[in-house]
């Protein structure tokens, strides 16, 4: 197979950016997307000329860790259902397709180079409040609460955020009401997250809002592009959360 | 050749860990914010680390190099986690675990820090669930548990296929809340490239800044490793592509000792490698051999389709060899059976290795919806890989590189052969032995994390004066020298290679010398061809860029030099231990059936090298393996 990718190539977070058109042949449909990736730039790295590698995050390349965030053919993550980048095959494309490849764009998310985007933002919402306060050591039993099984599933559901930020990058409002909601939602399911729900959710939402994000129109994007399914009942859940905090307190 | 001391306190079994934690020196409360320590990675065991060091009031600088904590590898463990809790009635105690574990490792674990880890299992599963972590649960509302890789009991806590994902978010939202405080200092995004020793002590690191490219200096009172595994040394595994041996590798080459670099588990159940421009393997959970049962054609050169092939005519190939453990034999016997049946010409799938994972008979049983409830997400990923529907033909597995047991030597307190660097989690050696049991690693990792390294590091710091050396001591000057020098050197070769062919032609060589099977000659062949690998690739890399920006070129490029430098002492470990034991197989070595034969009058040893100069051969030194409570007997799973 044969592919016109047109990649946008930024040097640095202050620098302009642009797009470059690249062809790369010789692909074969159980290629990764990122394997293609690979490929190319290992033409590019043989090649005795100032052309650089193109620049893309990826770790895991199984769908958990997150890492890559690509926008591809307009779509975070590009054309799958339920995927992430890594987890995009060639067979998914038409021979000789044009596939244009950006960074996640958001003010919040800064171009570090190429489609490397800073998502440095998720972590500070994180320490902001998106844990329990318990010191390690002296925790009890773990059967000692029983949770439903409803309960516990519905944090699974939302616990599952694998923080990439394809909500973010969807959003006509670049909000990150998706991602902090899970946390939310996730903590406030549990016994043990229902201590701290006040503060929580004033903290991630002042920091959410500090950071650059938008807010939530109900567009639904968020969902729809979510490698993990998160659904946007969840941001129902955290705007009742922080009603309730703002209106009854602790 | 000297008797490495592991400092395994006296006293029985059962009593030494809390014996050994009263006789720990403490440092005083209020002086622990006076102690600088750094924590390379922000896995199970660096994140765990850094929140618990950060709430006793310690002063920590936590690194990583992916772009937030909560990406560390850890995140991909599917199955699940040990421990001793006995939740479900079924005979089940610290010292079963404790026992498993090794055997499981074919008797080349240290049995003090196997116990240890068993004991502190319990404690884990406490801590993570008032963490928040959502564990699979019963309508009654207690925990579920599942029976796991060759363990007869149900012992593993897991959260559907994404255990290590929730544990490592426990422990990543522990983190940031340290971060939040202040106690932790967190920078990511972050290369560790060289150990500082000042006085034979660890006492702090250089760093490049991945985004800027900015060498940066960071002291501090002692360091702790937590940088995980080097199965990448095989170039196509299932771990991230990041993960590198960089750390350990450069930990090694300031003078602490590496042990057992030749124990490496091979995971049986991945998907087979789809050709050459493959970047990583993926791994099915081995959850799937609860019920999927794996068999190949009895001819050789079957080409049939699976559903064309009569019973008859299929080999079960585990259960025929192994009727007590059937297809829940331990990985490392699972994978060589794969290897035999495959070498013999009746492996399935294109290129012939692959085995077949066959779920007909359980959706015969259950229906198909019973099945999907449990393995739909597995069989999903599944489908995207290769579109094929594990519901309608078989599944198509391999065996592929998972896990590295070997890793920096440390005495029972997590400590290398340099005083003041601790070495935590999978980038350590110590409790997992020739081979590690499936939902240990994420066990292991905690324990070391939250529970061990915040009571043995404070017996460390209590002798030492705080804050003795800034970065202004001329060993950093040295440090960052080195490292500026070897970025330019790299940068300076110029040729017209990428830099992923050279580490594509070691994982080859590393996969069929010195991977499932071993051999003499092998190895022989490895010591002579990794030297010319490395030689080609320091004339014809080319790393386009600077070293002053984003330079992934440039990187990985530096994880390929060291493995480079590193398969060579899988090769030379692998090579020494004439025996077979665990992931360790010597073809030389075997029992009339096949299996794996060990030696232990020879080699009840942990081996452990010491580097001598790039030109030298390392030395040798060995750890004498002394069993008080486990027998050791041939490991049998039929």
């Amino acid at each position: 197979m044969k592919f016109t990718l047109k990649l946008w190539r930024q040097k640095g977070r202050t620098e302009p950016g642009a797009f470059e058109t690249r062809v790369v042949e010789g692909v074969s449909e159980d290629m990764s997307f990122l394997e293609m990736l690979d490929k190319m730039n290992n033409e590019i790295e043989a090649a005795k000329d100032g052309v650089e590698p193109f620049a893309f995050d990826s770790d895991c390349r199984e769908g958990i860790c997150g890492t890559c965030s690509m926008v591809i053919g307009g779509r975070p993550h590009g054309p799958g259902e339920l995927s992430t980048t890594c987890q995009i095959y060639m067979r998914e494309f038409k021979d000789g397709e044009t596939i244009t490849v950006e960074p996640f764009r958001a003010a919040a998310f800064p171009v570090l180079r190429d489609s490397v985007v800073d998502r440095s933002a998720f972590d500070r919402i994180i320490g902001a409040g998106g844990y329990v306060s318990t010191n390690t050591g002296g925790a009890p039993d773990a059967n000692a609460l029983p949770i439903s099984k409803a309960d516990a599933e519905l944090a699974m559901d939302a616990a599952q955020c694998i923080g990439c930020g394809a909500c973010v990058a969807v959003c006509k409002n670049a909000s990150a009401m998706l991602f902090t909601s899970a946390k939310v939602s996730h903590l406030v399911s549990l016994p043990q997250g229902k201590v701290e729900r006040t503060p929580r959710v004033l903290a991630m939402v002042k920091q959410m809002d500090q950071e650059g994000f938008g807010n939530c129109t109900n567009e639904g994007e968020c969902e729809a592009v979510c490698p993990k399914g998160i659904s946007i009942s969840h941001i129902a859940r955290m705007n009742r959360e922080y009603v309730r905090a703002k209106l009854f307190g602790a | 050749m000297t008797t490495l001391d592991a400092k395994i306190p006296s006293g029985p079994m059962a009593q030494k860990w809390s014996n050994h934690r009263f006789n720990l020196k403490l440092v005083n409360p209020a002086n622990k914010r006076k102690y600088d320590i750094i924590v390379v990675g922000t896995g199970l065991a660096g994140a765990g680390a850094a929140a618990s060091l950060g709430e006793l009031g310690y002063n920590v600088l936590s690194l990583c190099f992916q772009d937030s904590a909560r990406r560390a590898h850890s995140i991909a463990a599917q199955g699940g986690i040990n421990a001793a809790k006995n939740y479900q009635n079924d005979g089940d105690s610290v010292h079963r675990l404790f026992y498993d574990t090794v055997k499981g490792g074919d008797y080349r674990a240290r049995e003090a820090n196997v116990h240890r880890l068993a004991e502190i299992s319990v404690n884990i599963i406490d801590q993570c669930v008032s963490q928040g972590v959502p564990f699979a649960r019963e309508y009654g509302g207690l925990l579920s548990n599942r029976s796991f890789g060759g363990a007869q009991v149900s012992r593993t806590f897991y959260a559907r296929g994404q255990t290590g994902q929730q544990l490592l978010l426990g422990a990543y939202q522990a983190l940031m809340r340290q971060v939040k405080a202040g106690s932790v200092k967190l920078k990511t995004r972050c290369e560790m490239l060289d150990v500082v020793i000042i006085d034979g002590h660890a006492k702090g690191i250089i760093t490049r800044d991945l985004v800027t490219g900015t060498i940066e200096r960071y002291s501090a009172d002692a360091v702790c490793l937590a940088t995980g595994g080097y199965a990448n040394a095989f170039f196509l595994s299932t771990n991230a592509m990041g993960c590198n041996v960089s750390a350990t590798h450069r930990a090694y080459k300031r003078g602490a000792f590496f042990a057992n670099p030749c124990y490496t588990q091979i995971h049986p159940t991945c998907i087979p490698v789809s050709g050459e421009h493959q970047s990583k393997l993926t791994l099915m959970s081995e959850s799937l051999r609860n019920d999927g049962r794996v068999w190949v054609p009895k001819k050789k050169g079957d080409t049939r389709a699976a559903s064309l092939i009569p019973d008859a005519e299929r080999e079960y190939f585990l259960e025929e060899r192994y009727p007590a453990f059937g297809n829940l034999v331990p990985r490392d016997v699972a994978s060589r059976a794969a290897k035999t049946v495959c070498d013999d010409g009746r492996g399935v799938g294109p290129g012939g290795y692959g085995v077949y994972l066959d779920f007909r008979d359980v959706i015969k049983r259950d229906g198909r919806e019973k099945v999907a409830a449990k393995y739909g997400n597995l069989f999903d990923i599944y489908h995207e890989i290769t579109a094929e529907s594990a519901y309608e033909v078989p599944m198509r597995i391999y065996p592929a590189p998972h896990y590295t047991m070997g890793g920096l030597w440390v005495d029972y307190n997590l400590m290398s052969t340099i005083p003041g660097l601790f070495v935590l989690g999978e980038a350590n050696f110590s409790d997992h032995g020739a081979n590690r049991l499936g939902a240990s690693a994420l066990m292991q990792g905690l324990a070391d994390g939250f529970f061990v390294i915040p009571y043995t590091i404070g017996g460390y710091l209590a002798e030492q004066k705080p804050r003795q050396y800034d970065t202004q001591h001329a060993a950093f000057d040295d440090a960052e020298r080195e490292v500026t020098a070897k970025l330019d050197r790299l940068l300076a070769v110029k040729g017209d290679k990428p830099v992923d062919e050279f580490h594509k032609r070691l994982g080859r060589l590393m996969w069929d010398h010195c991977g499932m099977a071993r051999n003499e000659a092998g190895l022989k062949g490895l010591l002579q061809e990794i030297p010319k690998l490395r030689d080609q690739f320091w004339q014809q890399v080319n790393v386009k860029g600077s070293k002053g920006s984003l330079n992934q070129n440039l990187e990985r490029a530096g994880r390929v030099a060291d493995f480079l430098e590193f398969g060579e002492l899988m090769a030379l470990d692998a090579l020494e231990r004439r025996e077979s034991c665990g992931g360790h197989f010597r073809e030389e070595f075997q029992a009339e059936d096949g299996e794996a034969k060990r030696d232990d009058e020879n080699f009840c040893h942990v081996s452990a090298w010491q580097y001598q100069g790039d030109t030298t051969k390392p030395e040798l030194h060995k750890e004498p393996l002394t069993f008080e409570e486990v027998k050791l007997t041939q490991r049998s799973y039929k």
